[in-house]
């Protein structure tokens, strides 16, 4: 008892762990060997390979994992594809009960997969208990009651299909549950593939999903690396991708799975920024920094790694994040009184400390607390870096460990630069007591997710995901639903073209005669006139004086346009970002979109002419197609300021604004349908939402849209908002594609251009609408208008506002 | 104004001589509520102490109560008995066998109104436990000033070592601080050598902003301790409170390096929220905060169950209030 005199001295705090017996029991029932869950049955792994799990805390093996091979995946597609019709078919209501089974089991069993997953992965048990598996719980809840309304809240809406599913080994459990509950909630079956360093909760859950009487093959779990995730990702009858990861293996899967058509949805690396203002609490900033970079010892992929500090303060606040730094508590992930537990495995901590070192080598001041870390097991301490730049490279990789920069700003308009000074997007948290503030700066940080006053805040009613390299698509809320469903035409069209895939359109453009051929084909009678490009709102002779001749149905030439080449599009991108629309309020767009309809109108006869001489049909049918466009105009005028946000149910004292943002510079590859109404129909939304477009004409009516700009040059449409290259469209598509500074592109088209342009989109990892193919009704109203233009016209961002004094 | 008068390093801190009033550093006091509530949420959470560990934090938790009774029925009979508690405040069986016995440990003062001062410096004489005396028309605090000034100096005369004083909330509430300043600083010549400890009546200032100011003010005026509440408000200690108090006596001692003392009082009942309150100690001002000369609990039902759990330590069996001796 001489230790009680002692302590009673010293009020060092002694270990309190959390016992892993219930574990070990659970490991050792399974021989400490798992296989896959396909169909509802286990499995072992095809060709018989496995390889070891290992606690990171210890580097002890604690199982033996299945490796998944081609044939495994084979077998767990064919399994989620049997049981798709089924669980489709079932009632939202029936669904919704199984997801109330699986979130009541989890709570039921919540200690049990905390301390599975604080073994295998090595966070610390405090977060695992109180944060991970909470939020698994309210996950499943949560797309229990999206399960239920379904019918009533997406109408028109269908499953997807089968879903391939590749997640991370940061929050095992709880991206499985982003991952597998709004699929279920939404009638798709389901392949998961858990990171290879911690695939047992996973492993834990499908038992549960067993116990709990879930069809067979809704939910398979297939185990083994990256190339179990490779033929998951890649497989022909998976309808869809979900993955969460590194933004260079989002990289690959868009690669790989460009021209598929598969739905994607990419959630990926950040670099996020950590705003403080000279009026913040400080105190609190240091805490939030805490919850920043040392919450899940600095892996997760929104961590707040950049602190960017007003310059008067910043001496304040480094000497207190010291002190505090000193307090953590590193070690053992199963003791409670622990905050930072291991770094993942050897390879991660090398990475950490190779940056780290480079950092030191580039100058840069390294601090780490006095107490030393443990040595057995991949421990990193938390650590500060001073004395860099936006220039040193720890200020622009990920680094995914306990390390935080830190860099003053003067500013706040230098503080949002500095924060958009990177390729991610994912996240940032803005410190201030002053509302004004930080809701002036909130909009302007281009990240998916805002946190005012607080950090690392997530919840099943909010919307999760990224802007530019942190990928696409939202997990949670209503806005993650829209990655798991589609629209049923969508659905019907595709299931038609897979049984009959049509014989390619008449390409009436190749019958014609060749312009090379034919060069001088275009001069007309009458006065000659010359289409040019329109460009930062001003006409613009093409780069290379070539141009395209344009014929009517039977041959005769209607009238010439330029041959724009990358460097037309090089200024019109240049042009859109000097644009001043989306600054413009809702009101004011919806004026110049009307405008634009009022000053069509009275030229009604001279554009139903032309559209005559371009197509050939019937004076009815021109007139009916102009007056569908002024109506279209006016159904986005109408909608540009009504696409409203949401304010989510998170379950805190707070706001969390939903806000629906432009995507930024949209390049719009435009259809061949109806000249006037499919040119309209998709550079309409863009505008209204408040994007700057590059709209690439058709090639056979590009004469509609150089007619156009005649109308847009006297409806108030500021310079740039919207810029027309006419050329040859998938030579034009290719370099928007591929452009860094494009943030979106959509494509309606060939199939083998929508391939081509999913594949170049990898540069920035732009977002992409592809029609793969398809042809919409511009006429018929679900096809060729509303919702699904908005959300490609629009990313989420989410704000969290706390508030109360 | 930086002037080190201590560091960690000294014993015994010099004592806190006030500085004048800065406005501008008051007004720039934040508080961000939801940010310290998340915080304060995660203090019990992080932290656990078992085991040994907790039998001695518990043992030093013991050496930080201020044995309290101010209650309209009290009598010298009953604070006789508190002061007797307050001297052996564990049974000496289960101290022999913590090992401790030999340590003398006591509460570290009682805490009487100004009546029972007498009673209390007899019954405790020799002890090393202090008399400490709240004042100045507690609990409101809203006695005419020259009777509040009289009643300290009173109890002081009469052998109090510790007054716990409690301030105008209205100065607070109204952002008077010029006069909260000038009630302390005269609460403070009053006390002469006594320790003065400045009660905020922290749940009827309002906002945790407000707590904030109002604490930096006190210390401006030389309060030796910062304290919560007088335990008859609604709401009393919280850890939310507690942190901007302690955060506000980190940035005093960093901006000035005096040293100020914190006592939590009302609503801490159980050894459970001692140890929290302990951690927050530790984690947020250091090891010497959870000792009785900077930290001290202001309670009176805490001690019972303390005891308990030190039974329930020894003989691993859970153990019964009876079982211990009553104050």
């Amino acid at each position: 008892m001489t230790r009680i005199r002692e302590i009673f001295e010293t009020m060092e705090y002694g270990p309190a762990p959390e016992s892993p017996a219930p574990v070990i029991t659970w490991l050792e029932g399974h021989d400490r060997t798992f296989g896959h869950y396909i169909g509802g049955e286990w499995r072992d792994p095809g060709d018989g390979e496995r390889f070891p799990s290992v606690n990171p805390s210890n580097c002890q093996e604690i199982a033996q994992i299945a490796q998944g091979s081609a044939a495994d995946v084979d077998a767990a597609v064919a399994a989620a594809r049997a049981a798709f019709p089924a669980w489709r078919d079932l009632p939202g209501h029936a669904r919704a009960r199984y997801l109330y089974a699986i979130a009541r089991q989890i709570q039921k069993h919540a200690r049990f997969f905390a301390v599975l997953e604080s073994h295998d992965n090595g966070k610390p048990i405090r977060e695992s208990r109180d944060i991970d598996i909470p939020l698994v719980a309210r996950h499943f809840y949560h797309h229990a009651g999206w399960a239920q309304l379904m019918k009533e809240q997406l109408p028109g809406q269908v499953p997807v299909g089968v879903v391939g599913q590749v997640i991370p080994w940061n929050f095992p459990l709880l991206m499985l549950a982003w991952k597998i509950a709004p699929a279920l909630a939404m009638g798709n079956t389901v392949v998961l593939k858990p990171a290879e360093l911690t695939s047992l909760t996973a492993l834990a859950f499908a038992e549960l999903c067993h116990e709990v009487g879930l069809p067979p093959g809704v939910v398979n779990i297939i185990t083994g690396d990256g190339r179990t995730g490779a033929a998951l990702t890649t497989h022909p009858d998976v309808d869809k991708v979900a993955f969460t990861g590194s933004t260079q293996v989002g990289r690959i899967i868009r690669n790989a799975t460009a021209g598929s058509g598969k739905k994607l949805s990419l959630e990926l690396g950040g670099k996020s920024p950590f705003i403080v203002f000279d009026d913040a609490d400080l105190d609190s900033v240091v805490e939030g920094v805490v919850d920043a970079i040392w919450f899940n010892q600095g892996q997760v992929c929104c961590a707040g790694s950049r602190i960017l500090v007003h310059e008067g303060i910043a001496a304040r606040l480094i000497t207190k994040l010291k002190a505090r730094m000193e307090t953590l508590r590193q070690g053992d992930p199963l003791d409670k009184a622990i905050d930072i537990g291991a770094i993942i495995d050897k390879n991660q901590l090398e990475t950490i400390s190779g940056l780290v070192d480079q950092g030191a080598r580039d100058g840069a001041t390294v601090w780490q607390p006095s107490w030393a870390c443990p040595t057995e097991g991949y421990y990193y301490p938390p650590t500060l870096l001073t004395d860099v730049t936006p220039a040193s490279t720890v200020c622009q990789v990920e680094i995914f460990g306990p390390v935080v920069t830190l860099i003053t700003f003067r500013t706040p308009k230098e503080a949002v630069a500095l924060a958009n000074n990177t390729r991610y997007g994912l996240a940032a948290s803005v410190w201030s007591e002053n509302l004004n503030l930080a809701l002036d700066v909130a909009p302007k940080i281009k990240a998916g997710t805002v946190w005012v006053n607080c950090t690392n805040m997530f919840d099943a009613a909010s919307g999760f995901g990224g802007y530019r390299e942190s990928g696409y698509g939202r997990e949670g809320g209503l806005e993650g639903l829209w990655e798991y469903c589609k629209p049923g035409w969508l659905a019907e069209a595709k299931a038609r073209a897979k049984a009959a895939p049509p014989a390619p359109a008449a390409a009436p453009v190749d019958e014609s005669p060749s312009d090379d051929a034919h060069p001088f084909a275009g001069a007309s009678r009458g006065i000659d006139r010359t289409p040019k490009m329109y460009i930062g709102g001003k006409q613009a002779r093409p780069d290379a004086p070539y141009s395209i001749a344009i014929r009517s149905p039977k041959g005769e030439v209607v009238g010439e346009v330029g041959r724009g080449n990358r460097k037309d599009i090089r200024n019109a991108v240049e042009a859109a970002h000097a644009a001043s629309w989306a600054k413009k309020t809702g009101h004011n767009r919806a004026q110049v979109l009307y405008y634009i309809a009022e000053n069509l109108a009275p030229r009604a006869e001279e554009f139903a002419g032309r559209i005559q001489a371009l197509t050939g049909v019937s004076r009815g049918e021109a007139e009916r197609e102009v007056n569908a466009t002024l109506e279209l105009l006016f159904y986005y005028a109408a909608f540009a300021d009504k696409w409203d946000g949401r304010v989510h149910h998170t379950p805190l004292r707070n706001v969390t604004l939903a806000m629906p943002e432009p995507i930024g510079v949209m390049a719009i590859v435009c259809p061949e349908g109806p000249p006037l109404l499919s040119f309209v129909a998709t550079i309409a939304p863009a505008l209204a939402m408040g994007n700057h477009v590059i709209a690439v004409p058709s090639e056979r009516w590009p004469l509609m849209a150089t007619d156009l700009y005649q109308v847009f040059d006297t409806s108030d449409l500021p310079g740039g908002a919207i810029n027309i290259v006419t050329g040859h469209r998938d030579e034009l598509a290719k370099v928007l594609a591929a452009h860094d500074d494009v943030d979106a592109i959509w494509y309606f088209g060939s199939a083998e251009g929508s391939a081509e342009v999913e594949r170049l989109s990898t540069g920035n990892m732009k977002r992409t609408w592809v029609s793969d193919g398809l042809v919409r009704d511009w006429y018929v109203a679900e096809q060729g208008r509303g919702e699904s233009f908005f959300r490609h016209a629009t990313h989420i961002k989410n704000i969290w506002v706390p508030y109360g004094e | 104004m930086m002037v080190h008068a201590s560091t960690s390093d000294s014993p015994i801190p010099e004592r806190n001589p006030g500085m004048p009033l800065d406005l501008a550093w008051v007004r720039a006091v934040q508080a961000n509520l939801s940010a310290i509530e998340r915080r304060a949420a995660t203090i019990p959470t992080r932290r656990s102490v078992k085991k040994d560990w907790q039998a001695a934090w518990l043992l030093r938790a013991i050496t930080c109560i201020d044995l309290t009774t101010l209650s309209g029925d009290d009598t010298p009979g009953r604070v006789q008995r508190l002061c007797a508690k307050a001297r052996n405040p564990v049974r000496g069986d289960l101290l022999e066998a913590l090992g401790v016995a030999d340590l003398g440990i006591t509460t570290a003062a009682a805490c009487v109104y100004h009546r029972y001062i007498e009673t209390a410096r007899r019954a405790l004489e020799g002890s090393g436990v202090s008399v400490c005396a709240v004042s100045t028309g507690f609990p409101a605090g809203l006695n005419p000033f020259p009777q509040k000034i009289g009643e300290i100096k009173a109890s002081v005369a009469a052998g109090a070592q510790e007054i716990d004083i409690v301030i105008t909330r209205a100065h607070a509430l109204t952002g008077d601080w010029q006069a909260l300043y000038d009630e302390v600083c005269a609460y403070r010549e009053a006390c002469g050598d006594a320790h003065l400890k400045t009660i905020l009546a922290t749940g009827e200032l309002a906002t945790l902003r407000n707590v904030g100011r109002a604490s930096l003010v006190c210390m401006m005026a030389g309060a030796d301790f910062i304290k919560t509440s007088t335990g008859k408000e609604s709401v009393n200690a919280t850890l939310p409170v507690s942190l901007v108090m302690v955060r506000a006596i980190r940035e005093y001692r960093e901006r000035t390096g005096y040293t100020i003392g914190y006592k939590p009082a009302g609503g801490i009942s159980s050894a459970k929220q001692t140890l929290a309150w302990l951690a927050l100690m530790k984690d947020e001002l250091g090891v010497p905060w959870t000792h009785g000369e900077l930290f001290r609990f202001g309670a009176s039902s805490l001690l019972g169950d303390i005891e308990r759990q030190l039974e329930h330590h020894v003989t691993g069996r859970y153990s019964a209030s009876f079982r211990h001796p009553m104050a």
